[in-house]
Order: C-alpha cells, then structure tokens, then sequence
C-alpha cells in the first residue's frame, strides 16, 4: 500500500465546494466577534454572509461538475452523485438560513455561532456523500452529527429543546458507536477499509464471511439511526419537536439526505457482491418503517410530530429503492431527495408560521380554518401537503415512481407494491391537513397572526416554486441525477 | 383548419387552465361566475367542433399531438382522440358549462375558489380521455381526484369531511395500484405510449403459464383503478357518500363524468391490451356487473333520501355498462382450436352490440342523471331536506319540474323513445348472445328500476294531496322564505332544457353518437380477431 503522501495527488477540487464553506463559516465566525453591544451590526450580517457561501458553494460545485475524480488514494470521491448531493444538501442549507434569519435571534443572542454551525453540518453532509473510505465516512458523519447535536439544543430557555439534544446526543453517540464498530468488522473481515477495496476482496470470494457481515449489520443500524429507520427512530419525533424550526427543516432534510447516500454508495460499491445478505433484510426494515411512520403519523396532534413520523415513512420509501439494489436505485433516490428538500422544508416553513410567540410546534388545530384566515399560507400548505402524498403533478410524484420503478428493476415487486399501499395509507394524514385548514372554522380567532418575514417569505417561495415546477418539468433534474454513481468497476 | 386539427386538443385541454388562472386574478364574484361560464364556452363549442371534424371514415386516433416531455421516463405529452374518445369529451364540457352556469345561480359563498376548482376538474377530466401516453393519463386522473375532493369537503353538507376523504382514499387505493400496472406494463413493452402498448399485447411472448400470471397481476392492477372508479360492485361504497354530501353541480360531475373515467379506462387499456387475458377474467367482469345492476336497484328501494337513492340508481346503471364490457371481453378468447372467437361474426356483432350498449349506457347515463342530480338540486334549495317522506302532491304545484323529473326518471328506466332505452337494449342484446345466465339475471335490475323510478320517487314526491304540514319551512331558490313549493326559475329551467332535449333526441336518432363508438367498437375487436 502506498504510504507516502505524493503531491499530484493532492487534487484539491474534489473537495472544493466543501472547502468553500469552510471558508465562508470562518468568516461568520470572525464578523461575529466584531460585534459588540454598541455596534451589533456585524453580527446582523453572518446571515446573509452564510447564505452567500451557500451560493458561493453552489457555483464552486457548479464549475466542478462533470467530472469523475478520486482523492487522497481513494479517500473521498468526485462524481455526479456527490456534486448532485451536494446541491441538494445545499438547497437544504440556504433554505434553513431563510427561515432562521428572524427566528434564531429570538431564541438565542449568539446567532453567529448558529450559522458557522450550520455551514459546517453542510460541509460533513457533502462529504458523506463523496466518501469512499469508511474512515472519510465516519470522520463526516461526525463533523455534521456534533454540530447538529448543538443547534438541536439552541434554544437553552426551553426544556423541550435541551431534552431533544440530550436525547439526539445519547442516541446518536450510540449509533456512532455501531458505525464504528461495524467498520472495524468490516476491516477484519477484509482487511480494507476502502469501497473499491472491500469490493475486490468480496468479489474474490476472499473475506472471512461472519466478520463481514456482522460488519454489515451493524453498519446498517448505524445509518438506521441517521436515516430514521423503524427499530431506531425513536429519537425523531422528539427531536423534530424539541429543536428549534428552522434546524428541524434543515436536519430533516439534511440528514436524510446526506445518510441515504453514504448509505446508497457504502452498499451498491462497496458491499455489492453481499447484496444476497443485505438486501432481503433491508427490504423488510422498509417495510417495518413504512408501516410504523405512516400508521404513527395517522395519530399525531402535533404538526411537527406529524412531519416527523412522515419523514420516517419516507425514509422508508427511499429504502425500497436500495433493497431493489439497482443502480437507478442511487439516481431515484437522489431525484427523490431534491424534491424531498423543497416540500419538506417548506412544509416545516409554514408550520413555523404558525407556531406562536415562544412555543415552538404547532398542533393540528392551528391550521383549522387557515383557508379562510391566510388564504396564501393554506394553499402553500396544501401544495406541499400534496406533494408529499405523492400527488401528481407535484414534484413527489416523480420522485416515488423512480422509487418503486427501481425496486420493480431489482426484481423486488411485492416491496413495490406494499410500498404503494402504504403511500395510499400516507395520503390521509396529509389530507387531515388539508381538511383542516379548508373545512373547519377557526378553533381561536384571537390566535391567528402568523409569524412571517421577508426571507421566510422567499424561502416559502422557493420551496412552492420547486414543488410545482419540479413536478411539471421533472425531465431536466432526472437527467441531472441519472447515471450518477461511479460504481465498481463501471 | 389545418392548424386548428393539429391544436384543438391542446386548446380544449389547457384553456380551463387560462380561465382559471384568470378566476384566480379576479376579485368580483359577478366577474368570476360570468367569466367562468363565457369561459367554458369555448371548449364546448371546440368539442362540437371535434363531433363535425373526427372523420368516421377514415376511423382511429386524430388531431394526434405527441410532443417529447420528460425524456429519462420515455413519456411524452400525447393527446389524441377517436370515436370513443370524441363523444365523451363533448359530454364533458356539455356537463362542465350546465354544472358551471348552474353553480353560478346557487353557490354564495367562497365564490373563487369554487370556479377555480371547476376549471381544473374540467381540465382534468378533458386530460384523462384525451390522454395517448401512460405517465401523462395517470397525471391527470390523479388530478381529478384534488378539486371533486375540496368540492365535496367545502362546499358539501353536514357530513362533507368523511365524505370526501372517503371519495380521495378509495379512488387512491384504485389508483396506486394502476400505477403498478403501468410500471409493469411499461417493463414488458418499453414505452408508455397506450397504443404502442397495446399493439405490443405485454407478456404474451412469454411461456403461457408465466404470460397468465403477468398478464394478469397487471389486469387486476389496472382493474382495482378503474372499478373503484366506476365504481363497480363491491368497489362502490364511498359513491353514496361522495354523491349525498357533494354540492348540487358536483354530484352532476361526479356522476356524469367521473365515474365514465373508469369504463373508458376498460376500453382504453384494459380490452385492448390485455385482450387474452380479460378473456380470462371476464366472467368475474359480468358477475360484478350484473350483481351491481340487481343489488343497485334494491338498494335503491330502500332508500329514504332522493339524492342517495339517485346514487344508488348510478351503480346499478354503471352496472350495465360493466355488463356490456365483460360480455365484449367473453368474446376475446380463443377457441378450442385456437382461432379467434371473434371469427364467428355472429360472436363478433354481439360483442361490438355489447360495448357499443355499455358506450351508449355512459353517454346517456351522463345527461340522464346529470339531470336527475340537478332536479335533487332544484328541490333541495328549496326544501332543505332530502327526505322523501316530507314531499307529495308536488306534481300540481310545481308542473313544470314534475314534467322534466318524469321525463329523465322515464328515461332513466329505459322507456322506448328516450335515450336510457338504446343503451339497455344493446347492452342486452350484446350480453344475452355471449352470457345468457347472467344477462337473465341482470334483467331483474330493469324491473326493479321501474319500481324505484315509479313508486319510490313518482309517487313520494309527485303524487297524492300536497300536505303543509308535514313540512313547514320552504324558501325560493334565492334563499327567501316562501309559503310552500315554488316552481323552477328560469336558470334552473335553461340549465335541464339542454339534457332533456338530448334525452328526446337521443331517443330518436341514437344514431348520432353511436356511429362514433360503433367506429371504434368494430375497430378494436377488428384488431384482436386478427391477433390469432
């Protein structure tokens, strides 16, 4: 193995784009100490000068793309899947600063702090994806799951936050630790902790088959963790409740996204040739967490525990696509997400409206009688409320039928179909939704301000934008994101 | 005109969209109401104009447009239309002007949203028979489910929340398991295109017991999407719901469009493309058929509210029009030695007899009960009440909507010189030929319609000595307190005038719109004679 560290290399633009917001969360960092009690302007501007690297980023892996490159001897990678999670993480990114520019400063006064936080859970998310090393995998996973553990605790004045952090941080050390414990696994059974490596060596036939595969399984109960697979979800709806708004629709998001590919990419390169192993029990943890996300979600009171049992059922979804193990199942999933980013976080940008003065959740009678009180506010929940369901022409459509056709590809038709099922049982909740803000009247006349702001206004923009012309124009994005990952060998 | 040929569909389909977004920019109600009805003029004058243009001659699909739309799936925006097709898109924005113009004389409040809402079921409607191409006839069928579903929950009555969620879910469930039919569909042939499809006939170069199971996961896929819309028996239970709780113009969509959604989608995709295989299945399309006819018509007996009775009497009619397709289908199969069926053409007219009568039964059963639901309305802004027990001795206070309520109640039980009457005889005449035992059965269904249509409805309301008391609280139309039954007003009057029009017309020369169906009926058994 090659041990010393040659220069040439050393091909820096594969990382550029997360190097990029390195970059941009110093100088957060550094306006906010200028900022004194006088002259607080400075940290006034960390905001709008994270969104900025947000873009900066986004151009940075615009110039990047179109090429195919690997890193630090193999360490990380660059390739059409890691620069399309990278915009997709990205989108999840700036449409959390929106929402976060009047939300955060009532919460807690050292808003710079947030956003340096926020870029660098960014920059470990974009790694995840461009990880192709399990120690690149775990350093990234690492990076993004401490800073998220911090913002989920913001807000120190309510005990519902800090319980959702203590809890995030428990159960999350936990799953690192299975993470690691699974590549250490990994590494015995083949003595590699690279992608191409652990597939050379299983391909050949020669790893030593327990270790590999108890390897595997406890690599599969860390992403469950990450991902919010049914047995490991249970922090979810806490969390998604207790942290403050804005970070639960960027994590929500976020996370999902940045661990499905670093789960896509850890099974279809470097574990394809155990795909007999892994892909029978994952189908079934997809069918577990369809069916508890979806039947949970049915009996939530609260918005945001609602969003987050449907954000299980939808990691549920995604999975079906892995288990099929098809190579468009990467592409779908991908496709899936990106479309994910826009209704999700716009549906947590209007539950945030809603919440009132220092709450921080919505129940599901705030929104009754929306459609009369903020006419605007419930049909933009209406949308993303449909397009979460599923609803043709809305962006979600498209996203699940790549889904179930990439099942269907993997010869896995039955998950198909009880996926399907299951998205019919998910239309309900939605429409409660719907239901409530158009047929019922006001619960509190009293209580119908809505906390709205220009940025939270744009943000809610983007979002419907991206909801409905995603869904009527999908063909550009799925070529965007087709053929995306370098797969062994391929 | 050469132009016009190559653009008409697109324009019929997207100008509801153009009127709704002009709806939604607008603020006065007098605008919205009178622009939505000016509005639907224009597709409803192109869609006559498609009556005059389709060339019967020359048959198959025309004023084809197929435009590249979203290339990694292979679905393209392909439109077309053909002689089965033609007809229902008239029948579309016929209901969809009356329902609107309706709708504009009783509909008081949140006024935009409801003519926005009508705008998009149309265009939905109009998509789904216009539709050549899997992905985009999925997207507009599922659309149509999103306005019928704030139609019923808004604007619906005491119940309209379980109402509507029922209509959305059930219809859902059909319809995520038809899009495992197209995904399975779309596997075995590569294209999304139906025709191409179709003329691929999926599955069957596979080895016949595999071809069988394929072929028929994907029948029955395709199979629960349409007949929970039909909605077949025993797929039908959210219907009485939807229909009782839908406001006035609703129910006359729901009934006289919607549920022809899911017999055009048996004609479009099901017959056609799977033609083996539902032969196969057929008998259970002629059972379910034939029950709903008998078991609709009871339970419409036992009814005590008008309007849910009238829903039930679209189950036992959309019956009829289940019996006719599974009759055609009986026909698709081989013979013991292995030619077509169709080759005797005895089998062959008696097959295209009994589609032509199920084509005919969802044209008529369109105008006639889009009559019947409206006429439900005409006595329920009055009355307030449903309850058949609260009326009697109507017939001489109000003769004018006694006459129009006994000229689509006669046709809706199939009288001679009405429309009902060609779509029952066909249907029969087809059925008899080629499933004689459940024809026989499914006659039971017209003897009670006539029960239900004469002595349930007639005579509650119509018959007998008007008595005040047993209802006390009457108002016009307009909502003003009134001293008993008031007649019909004169929107009410110029909104049923077309249908009953149509009923004598159509009762006459069914020639009109059966030459269209026939056109297409003939072709496509024509197509599956010559597989074999």
């Amino acid at each position: 193995m090659e041990t010393t560290l040659d220069l040439s290399t050393l091909n820096l633009a594969v990382v550029l784009p997360e190097l990029t917001l390195i970059v941009f969360a110093i100088l957060v960092m550094a306006a906010d100490v200028f900022a004194t009690p006088k002259n607080p302007a400075p940290r006034q501007w960390t905001p709008w000068i994270a969104l900025a690297g947000v873009v900066a980023a986004a151009i940075v892996n615009l110039s990047v793309s179109g090429r195919e490159v690997t890193l630090f001897q193999g360490a990380a990678i660059l390739d059409k899947f890691a620069v399309g999670l990278n915009y997709i993480i990205l989108l999840a990114t700036g449409l959390g600063i929106l929402l976060s520019v009047k939300y955060i400063p009532r919460i807690n006064k050292q808003v710079g702090e947030y956003y340096a936080l926020t870029l660098l859970t960014a920059t470990g998310m974009m790694m995840m994806g461009a990880a192709l090393d399990l120690i690149t995998l775990f350093l990234a996973l690492e990076i993004f799951s401490l800073a998220l553990y911090i913002l989920s605790g913001l807000n120190r004045t309510s005990p519902r936050s800090t319980e959702a952090a203590i809890k995030y941080f428990l159960l999350g050390a936990f799953s690192s630790a299975f993470f690691a414990y699974g590549g250490a696994l990994i590494y015995a059974g083949t003595g590699t902790t690279q992608y191409y490596g652990i597939a050379q060596v299983t391909a050949a036939g020669l790893a030593n088959t327990p270790l590999l595969y108890a390897g595997i399984a406890l690599l599969v109960a860390g992403f469950g963790f990450k991902v919010s697979l049914v047995p490991f979800h249970s922090w979810t709806p806490d969390v998604y409740q207790g942290a403050p708004t804005p970070v639960t629709a960027f994590m929500s998001v976020g996370t999902k996204a940045a661990a499905f590919a670093a789960f896509f990419r850890v099974m279809l390169v470097a574990l394809p040739f155990s795909y007999g192993a892994w892909s029978m029990p994952l189908a079934l943890l997809a069918v577990i967490t369809m069916a508890v996300g979806n039947f949970a979600a049915l009996q939530q009171r609260s918005l945001k525990r609602m969003l987050a049992y449907s954000s299980i059922a939808h990691a549920g979804y995604i999975l079906t696509a892995l288990a099929g193990g098809a190579a468009e199942g990467a592409d779908a999933a991908l496709f899936y997400l990106f479309t994910y980013a826009f209704m999700n976080i716009g549906a947590f940008a209007v539950v945030m409206a809603l919440e009132e003065m220092g709450a921080e959740d919505a129940m599901q009678d705030r929104a009754k009688g929306l459609g009369k009180t903020h006419p605007i506010m419930a049909f933009l929940m209406a949308i993303f409320m449909f397009g979460l369901s599923g609803m043709p022409p809305l962006a979600g459509f498209y996203g699940k039928v790549l889904l179930f056709e990439a099942a269907v590809a993997g010869g896995m038709i039955w998950l198909a179909i009880a996926a399907v099922a299951f998205t019919a049982v998910g239309a309900v909740y939605y429409l409660r939704v719907i239901a409530n803000m158009y047929f019922a009247d006001p619960v509190d006349e009293s209580a119908d301000e809505v906390n709205r702001s220009l940025p939270l206004d744009v943000g809610l923009a983007i979002a419907v934008a991206g909801t409905i012309l995603v869904g009527v124009f999908p063909g550009f994005w799925m070529n965007a994101f087709q053929q995306s990952m370098a797969l062994f060998g391929g | 005109m050469e132009f016009l040929n190559s653009w008409v569909l697109p324009i019929i389909l997207f100008w509801p969209a153009v009127a709704a977004l002009l709806i939604f920019i607008t603020n006065d109600e007098r605008m919205i109401k009178w622009g939505s009805i000016l509005a639907s003029l224009l597709p409803l004058g192109l869609s006559i104009y498609l009556l005059a243009a389709y060339d019967q001659g020359v048959g198959g699909m025309q004023f084809v447009v197929d435009i590249p739309w979203i290339e990694p799936l292979n679905a393209s925006f392909a439109l077309g239309a053909d002689g089965l097709s033609v007809p229902l898109i008239f029948l579309t924005t016929l209901l969809s002007t009356l329902s609107i113009y309706y709708s504009a004389g009783t509909i008081r409040y949140r006024v935009k949203e409801y003519f926005l809402m009508f705008q998009l079921l149309e265009l939905s409607m109009l998509g789904v028979f216009m539709a050549l191409d899997y992905v985009l006839f999925y997207v507009f069928w599922e659309i149509s489910l999103v306005p019928m579903y704030l139609l019923i929950g808004i604007w619906g009555g005491k119940n309209r929340g379980y109402a509507s969620i029922k209509f959305f879910i059930y219809t859902l469930v059909g319809s995520v398991a038809m899009l495992l039919a197209i995904l399975g569909t779309y596997y075995a042939t590569g294209t999304f295109n139906i025709l191409d499809a179709a003329a691929a006939k999926p599955f069957m170069n596979l080895p016949a017991d595999q071809a069988l199971l394929l072929s028929s996961l994907a029948f029955w896929g395709f199979f629960l999407g349409f007949a929970f819309k039909v909605p077949s028996f025993p797929f039908h239970t959210w219907l009485p719901d939807a229909h009782t709780e839908a406001p006035t113009a609703g129910s006359v969509i729901l009934a006289g469009v919607l549920l022809k959604l899911g017999a055009y989608g048996f004609l479009r995709i099901i017959l056609p493309t799977f033609p083996s295989t539902s032969a196969y299945w057929s008998m259970w399309i002629v059972a379910l058929g034939a029950i709903a006819i008998v078991y609709g018509a009871f339970v419409c007996i036992a009814q005590t509210d008008l309007k849910r009775l009238i829903a039930y009497s679209s189950v036992s009619h959309m019956g009829y029009v289940m019996l006719g397709i599974g009759a055609a289908a009986s026909a698709m199969g081989r013979n013991p030695d292995g030619t077509s069926m169709l080759n005797d053409p005895a089998v062959f007219d008696s097959a295209a007899m009994a589609i032509n009568g199920a084509l005919l039964q969802m044209f008529m059963h369109g105008i006639i009960t889009g009559a019947l639901f409206l006429l439900v309305g005409v006595i329920y802004e009055r009355a307030h009440t449903r309850a058949l027990d609260k009326f009697g001795g109507l017939g001489t206070l109000t003769p004018y909507y006694y006459g129009f309520f006994l000229v689509a109640g006669f046709a809706s039980l199939g009288l001679p010189g009405l429309a009902g009457f060609w779509a029952e005889f066909f249907t029969f005449r087809g059925a008899f030929a080629l499933v004689p035992l459940w024809a026989a059965f499914g006659v039971i269904g017209i003897v009670m319609t006539a029960v239900y249509i004469l002595w349930r409805i007639m005579q509650s309301l119509f018959f007998g000595e008007y008595d005040s008391t047993k209802l006390d609280h009457w108002t016009t139309v307009t909502g003003e307190h009134a001293d008993g039954p008031t007649d019909m007003v004169a929107f009410e009057k110029l909104t049923l005038w077309p249908l009953i029009i149509g009923m004598f017309v159509l009762g006459f020369f069914p020639m009109l719109v059966l030459n269209y169906f026939n056109s297409f009926s003939v072709g496509m058994l024509e197509s599956i004679r010559t597989l074999f």
